[in-house]
């Protein structure tokens, strides 16, 4: 039964690395305008200078 | 809506296009501007712009001056408007009012193409605004302006953008408190859950001892840190002596936490932890929730985005662009066609006809001669002017309203509903705890007596009421927001329910600022009489005339000889040998008509009165049927800066006993307000869209502020709603008024709830397992009921019509 214990460390790190995931999305601004992106991956690739 | 096969439409805006010749590669424009747009992006290779939505762009018809621009090149000015330079790259952001499509984003993001000196741009969607990177060795900021000005989407540039200094930045601490709340409270659930289990098996004391600490390690981050903001709140209300709703939540989160602890410690049992921080997580979303829908919109505007950031001052024949903080008493100034004046000044040189119905609510631009004073605020229609500076911007006529103490004075947090519903809720609670407590006492149960005091104060914490205010409001603001109404906060869905006086401004707000109706009444005119009376009408420069003369709209004209104009009064001469008087029956000596309401030009020929014609304001599509229905439900006033030439259509509209002013300045506006309040106790709701109207905004229990589609400017306010949805005001309100009825409803189902676990709570045997079952399940019911009662509310009152339109939907 005390495997349980390695388990539950287990889990627990694998959610950790989903929260420290979610909180660097956040850092980094993905979460501060909902509608641009959506519409940005429709495009064509970017055009480049000419 | 559109009825393309019949009337050719812009290929850039999509307006009718009145006669074909305003065209290339056969795609038709309404005006050289939309063409001179389409031209440069087709040069550019950039017309992807047309493909991805048809007509995307605003009208261009206007004409920009050359160097209005050239202010930007000021040092000063630069440093201020620049949030960042290294002399490699520059970055600066724009507000531009007009991004509303996918195309505005694609042409945006792609605008290095057509500035090379750009090196990237990146547009906020929700926010309306574009970053841009650019190289100052190459380009300049004055340049980046321009080329975005020359592809359609002119950047705003006010008074405001320089003074206020901290950038816009984002909050992002919600988003970091939900999801710490969110891991640590799947994580204590999964924990408990073993623990649960461990109660009927007997499993080794090294693996129980594991689960508690993992739950209290977990537990911790809840409550220090994403909980904080109920504990602040709370903390704030008790320092103004009043208990608010968040208050029997902190004590209950406090007091969960610590039985817990103690039980954990003390190896009496599991404690509550997953419970409270479920409760934490579901509440934060909630908040969030009411959060997200007004956070983009500045409700917050004065007239320093109103106002120009630089004016031309002359000096010593040079023309320098100054700051508009530096522009000193005396300094010669220069203001162009379509300029806001933002000091006050007396006309020097050029011929002003000022617009003043932003800020005084007139609605026929007013005439001013060389030599008398122009008010701030006022704008140029047409033409150069020279002004001579009197008053600076901080002391003139108009800023002098924000000194009035309703924009100085802070206000008190007031009660509303549900923190009343709240505190008397929670004295309930706490009775029942303490009596359940000295029940046990007197049979001699200490253990039992503190069991039941917490655990009463555990399971009854009036969440279930913050949670179903919450995610209502949430949802109530989303649906407004959809139908392009945008509240300050969800406290204003109460106060907007409470409404029981509505005050309307006229000018912009129930008639269109620009536009006006002519009639004419009389004899019929001849060709003859039509061409003489036009070729006269088309001397004069005075607004009346230019709406007759628009109205008869005719092509050939004759000549006019011996031309008199009287200020005020009206236009005389002869044409093709007829005498001709066209001006006010005072003038003319006599009128046709003179029942009709409104502004008159009464038409005199050769000694006999022709007829007349009338110009009144022109109301907004469907604001009759607006009125017919608040006056109905409400008791309406009208209040206004304009004159009173349209009372009487007035009086016929709200009814006889309505007040009705005419001619009221905005300290006026105030005080109307303000009595009302004071003496009547009336909830005022004031409608309006001017600077002339944020004091009455201010002053009322719910300002609104009317604005139009692509406009970027509305005074100070509760609320902002888009001018084409002001007819379904009544229905917002009585939108607002159901979800008041929808809050309490979900209340009292959470009571059902909370009963339960009072049942064990009282007799001291609420295990922790209970709790866990009752408090997520009653979260959950409230939030799917509060969603589903508000969208079949919504959809009743007919407010999911946003559904039907196409794609423009930015909010």
């Amino acid at each position: 039964m005390s495997v349980i214990i390695i388990l539950l460390i287990v889990s627990i790190c694998i959610s950790g690395g989903f929260l420290a995931a979610f909180l660097w999305s956040v850092r980094d601004g993905q979460f501060d305008d909902d509608q641009s992106p959506a519409q940005r991956m429709l495009f064509d690739q970017k055009i480049t200078k000419k | 809506m559109s009825n393309a096969s019949t009337t050719l439409s812009c290929y850039h805006c999509g307006n009718e296009v009145p006669d074909a010749s305003i065209a290339t590669a056969e795609k038709y424009f309404c005006c050289s501007g939309c063409k001179t747009v389409y031209e440069l992006l087709n040069d550019y290779e950039l017309c992807t712009y047309y493909e991805l939505n048809k007509k995307p762009g605003l009208t261009q018809n206007r004409i920009s001056r050359k160097e209005k621009y050239a202010f930007l090149e000021d040092a000063e000015i630069q440093k201020k408007l620049i949030h960042f330079s290294n002399g490699q790259q520059s970055q600066v952001s724009f507000y531009l009012p007009q991004i509303h499509c996918s195309s505005c984003l694609w042409l945006l993001e792609n605008i290095q193409k057509v500035d090379e000196g750009i090196v990237s741009s990146r547009v906020n969607f929700t926010k309306k605004e574009i970053f841009i990177v650019f190289d100052p060795k190459i380009t300049s900021l004055r340049k980046v302006v321009e080329t975005l000005e020359s592809v359609g989407y002119e950047p705003h540039l006010s008074l405001n953008e320089i003074s206020s200094k901290a950038g816009r930045k984002t909050d992002r601490t919600r988003w970091y408190k939900i999801g710490v709340a969110g891991f640590c409270f799947s994580n204590i659930m999964m924990m408990s859950f073993a623990d649960y289990l461990a109660v009927s098996n007997t499993v080794d004391a090294g693996i129980a001892f594991m689960l508690k600490a993992i739950i209290v390690l977990l537990s911790l981050p809840v409550l220090f840190y994403s909980a904080t903001e109920f504990f602040i709140s709370a903390w704030n209300g008790l320092k103004h002596k009043y208990l608010n709703i968040d208050f029997p939540v902190a004590l209950a989160l406090a007091i969960t936490f610590s039985r817990s602890m103690y039980e954990i410690l003390s190896g009496t049992g599991s404690g509550y932890l997953d419970s409270m921080s479920g409760i934490v997580f579901f509440m934060l979303i909630g908040r969030w929730l009411q959060a997200r829908t007004y956070q983009t919109i500045s409700f917050d505007r004065d007239y320093k985005s109103f106002f120009p950031i630089a004016l031309n001052v002359v000096k010593d024949g040079s023309i320098t662009p100054t700051e508009i903080s530096k522009v000193k008493e005396n300094d010669v100034i220069q203001v162009y066609s379509n300029e806001i004046i933002p000091v006050d000044a007396i006309l020097s040189k050029g011929n002003a006809k000022i617009d003043y119905s932003f800020v005084s609510g007139e609605s026929f631009p007013v005439q001013v001669n060389i030599g008398e004073i122009i008010y701030a605020g006022g704008k140029q229609i047409e033409g150069l002017l020279e002004l001579i500076v009197v008053k600076e911007v901080s002391q003139s006529y108009l800023t002098n309203l924000w000194n009035n103490p309703v924009f100085t004075k802070k206000e008190a947090p007031k009660k509303s509903t549900y923190d009343i519903i709240g505190k008397y809720f929670t004295y309930l609670v706490l009775a029942l705890g303490l009596s359940a407590g000295w029940y046990w006492y007197g049979k001699g149960e200490p253990v039992l007596m503190w069991n039941a005091i917490t655990t009463v104060l555990i399971v009854a914490c009036p969440c279930a009421l913050l949670l179903s205010e919450n995610y209502t409001n949430g949802n109530i603001l989303r649906i407004f927001g959809l139908n392009k109404f945008y509240l300050r906060s969800p406290e204003m869905i109460e106060k907007l329910s409470k409404i029981n006086h509505i005050v309307l401004d006229k000018t912009g707000t129930i008639t269109q600022a620009n536009g006006a109706n002519v009639r004419y009444t009389g004899k019929i005119l001849t060709p003859e009489y039509r061409r003489i009376i036009a070729s006269l009408l088309n001397q004069s420069s005075h607004p009346a005339s230019k709406l007759a003369a628009d109205f008869l709209n005719e092509k050939e004209l004759s000549e006019v000889v011996h031309y008199k104009e009287v200020e005020g009064m009206g236009i005389e001469g002869w044409v093709s040998e007829h005498h001709i008087k066209l001006g006010s029956s005072k003038f003319v000596g006599g009128a046709y008509n003179n029942e009709k309401p409104g502004t008159k030009v009464v038409a005199y020929v050769d000694g006999e009165i022709v007829g007349e014609f009338t110009i009144s304001n022109k109301y907004r599509f469907g604001v009759t049927k607006l009125i017919q229905s608040l006056k109905k439900k409400y008791t309406l006033s009208l209040i206004s800066g304009d004159n009173d030439a349209e009372l009487e259509n007035i009086e016929d509209l709200l009814g006889k006993d309505s007040d009705v002013l005419f001619n009221q300045s905005p300290q006026q506006k105030l005080e109307y307000i303000n009595q009302l309040q004071r003496n009547y106790g009336q909830n005022v709701a004031m409608i309006g869209d001017g600077l002339n109207d944020a004091g009455a905004l201010k002053q009322s229990d719910l300002g609104i502020a009317v604005v139009d589609a692509g406009n970027n400017f509305s005074p100070s306010s509760d609320g902002i709603i888009e001018a084409t949805k002001l007819t379904l005001l009544d229905t917002f309100i009585q939108f607002a008024i159901t979800g008041k009825k929808v809050i309490l409803f979900t209340f009292a189902i959470s009571v059902i709830y909370n009963v339960i676990g009072l049942y064990f709570a009282i007799q001291g045997i609420l295990s922790p397992v209970i709790a866990a079952i009752l408090m997520p399940s009653s979260s959950i019911t409230i939030i799917g009921l509060t969603y589903g009662l508000t969208e079949w509310a919504a959809g009743h009152y007919g407010l999911k019509e946003y559904k039907k339109q196409p794609f423009p939907n930015p909010n």
